[in-house]
């Protein structure tokens, strides 16, 4: 059974996942996953107010028509909390995805071209890597004015090193392998050996990483709206609602509490869901669950 | 001496290292904004502060000479200072390092010790009752951003639940955290929570594996008694890979705890990075940024060398 297991790494995506979702970790992060990113969608258009419209008295709760109450600008926190993680889950998966397309082709590209190359890329990712992301992220808000587009490429390129490191391991293997070699004898482009070859045999750790990487994401991304670095200040976020209603919760917890909430079951779900895959890609700590099911 | 030339080694990659990253934050702060005097000062300025500010930056000097001049001072302990404060940075910063440091240390000396026995027991007591819980809690703590862990506890220990603890840190940055015990509970609780979880999952997986090895059943098999075998034989072996964790987790106690400070209020680097953050403080700015990833470097060169020392198998094994 346990070989079973450690014989998917090279399965297809899909497989992986079908495996997974076996065990029930993976069916309640789906789930999660499903219901906050379906939620943070469509959410905006089922808020009964605008984001930034003045309903009533600030800090109010039991005001009619406004389930939870009014913020500590008077803007409605159901409004504010069904249109605030759109933004959060768009711009995560904005920088995971570009972390990932960077990592990948920079990590097969060092695990193919091994020596100089190999080495050169490695040591960028180590200068990186020295900035935790949080860190990287502010130091480029703090000169150019944040905006969507800074945020995506501040928290991808944060991301990158730590996916190319993934996908070197893993490929190290891969282009050792015969069908490599005979690719690279027959004369075949250095692109599709890479994207043809080699990546379709690492798509296991992949998919684990990616997944860890879009938990991170959302982290970093909330952070540093909590922090004051939205994109946009004055538009709803959750990360930005934690902040501004923190001072208030005693009189009014409902507009930290329901973001509260919100980010801890998102990344709750990412992490489960990750932590199935990673069970079947790996058989990575090989508990109860993976051996069982 | 094999483990002289590895450290050496290792120093000058560490060296190296902080250089490129020294570079990067010039290039990210200085050089790449087209005109960083325009980005502190905003849109709304007149050309005469404009200019006195690329005096006083030395924005005129070619970039080059910028760099190195700041690299070169900083070498020579001077740091600058802050565009806001007017302050010396050495003088800003310092009392701010120790009140980090306190987060830091006492953080770490709760929580590795705490993470490394529930990763031992969970290990030993593979797929029973301990070993589910504190492996489904540590995945699930470990998910949860630290800004929303540390709003939550205030909800619990500080409003509606239990009002014992104070939501906010009341302290200068000059007085000693210390001088207000009840106010520095959470910071340090989300911080144990923050860290705990990664350290103590990877300590379980080595332990793990390692209690599979052949030399621990060696070991057991030459009739030693099990106290021995985990003391002697186990635990220095699954520390290894601990090490490694424990170093990049003190580092992002180091960094992260911007979020912690900015949260609690604390009088911290973390918290001065964000203000310097927001209000454009160049020069601050940069001085803290390199001294959190030094921090960053410096902890991987630690848990490196840590590691080989610490693994017999590594020990030997040196070229």
């Amino acid at each position: 059974m346990r070989d079973q297991i450690i014989a998917t790494t090279s399965d297809r995506p899909v497989g992986l996942v079908r495996k997974a979702l076996k065990l029930r970790r993976t069916k309640i992060g789906l789930s999660i996953l499903i219901g906050v990113g379906l939620m943070a969608i469509v959410g905006p258009f089922f808020a009964p107010h605008t984001q930034t419209e003045f309903i009533d008295m600030p800090n109010s709760l039991n005001i009619p028509g406004a389930l939870f109450g009014t913020d500590y600008l008077g803007q409605d926190v159901w409004s504010r909390f069904l249109i605030g993680g759109r933004s959060i889950l768009l711009l995560s998966l904005g920088a995971t995805t570009l972390g990932l397309i960077a990592g990948i082709s920079l990590g097969l590209l060092a695990a193919l071209s091994k020596g100089k190359i190999d080495e050169l890329i490695m040591r960028i990712f180590d200068v990186i890597l020295s900035f935790p992301q949080i860190l990287l992220a502010l130091l480029l808000v703090s000169m150019f004015d944040a905006s969507p587009w800074l945020t995506i490429l501040s928290v991808g390129l944060s991301t990158t090193p730590r996916v190319g490191r993934v996908i070197r391991g893993a490929a190290l293997s891969v282009v050792e392998r015969d069908f490599v070699n005979a690719a690279i004898a027959l004369g075949e482009s250095r692109f599709r050996i890479l994207f043809f070859e080699v990546l379709p045999n690492v798509t296991g750790p992949l998919l684990v990483e990616a997944n860890l990487r879009f938990t991170y994401s959302i982290a970093t991304i909330a952070s540093l709206a909590f922090l004051g670095f939205a994109p946009d200040p004055s538009a709803a976020n959750w990360g930005t609602m934690i902040q501004e209603n923190s001072t208030v919760i005693v009189i009014q917890p409902w507009g930290a509490v329901l973001p509260v909430i919100a980010i801890a079951v998102l990344t709750i779900g990412t992490g489960l869901f990750g932590d199935g895959l990673a069970r079947v890609s790996a058989g990575i700590d090989r508990g109860k669950e993976s051996v069982e099911q | 001496m094999p483990i002289i030339k590895f450290i050496t080694r290792r120093l000058g990659l560490g060296v190296v290292t902080l250089f490129a990253v020294s570079l990067l934050i010039f290039l990210v702060t200085q050089a790449f904004p087209s005109d960083p005097a325009q980005a502190i000062l905003g849109r709304e300025t007149t050309p005469e502060s404009l200019d006195a500010l690329r005096q006083e930056l030395g924005l005129y000097r070619p970039a080059v000479t910028q760099f190195s001049d700041w690299l070169i001072g900083i070498l020579h302990g001077d740091f600058g200072k802050s565009f806001v404060t007017q302050m010396q940075i050495s003088e800003y910063i310092a009392p701010r390092v120790g009140n980090s440091l306190f987060l830091m240390v006492v953080g770490a000396l709760l929580s590795v010790p705490l993470s490394v026995a529930i990763g031992a027991f969970s290990a030993l007591r593979r797929d029973r009752r301990f070993d589910t819980i504190s492996s489904t809690t540590s995945l699930i703590l470990a998910a949860i951003p630290e800004f929303v862990m540390g709003t939550a506890l205030i909800l619990f220990f500080s409003t509606s639940i239990f009002h014992v603890l104070p939501a906010i840190t009341l302290i200068d940055a000059g007085a000693a955290p210390w001088s207000d015990p009840s106010g520095v509970v959470l910071p340090i609780f989300t911080l144990v929570l923050a860290v705990t979880p990664y350290v103590s999952r990877t300590m379980r997986a080595s332990m793990v594996e390692i209690l599979e090895s052949d030399y621990v059943e060696m070991a057991r098999l030459k009739g030693m008694s099990e106290r021995v075998v985990l003391i002697r034989h186990a635990l220095p072996n699954a520390l290894g890979p601990v090490f490694q964790v424990i170093a990049l987790n003190l580092a992002y106690l180091a960094g992260g705890t911007v979020i912690v400070e900015r949260l609690f209020n604390y009088p911290g680097i973390g918290s001065a990075l964000a203000d310097s953050v927001r209000a454009r403080d160049l020069p601050v700015i940069q001085f803290l940024a390199l001294m959190i990833a030094g921090v960053y470097v410096l902890m991987n060169l630690v848990a490196d060398v840590a590691t080989v020392l610490a693994t017999p198998r590594l020990r030997t094994s040196l070229k």
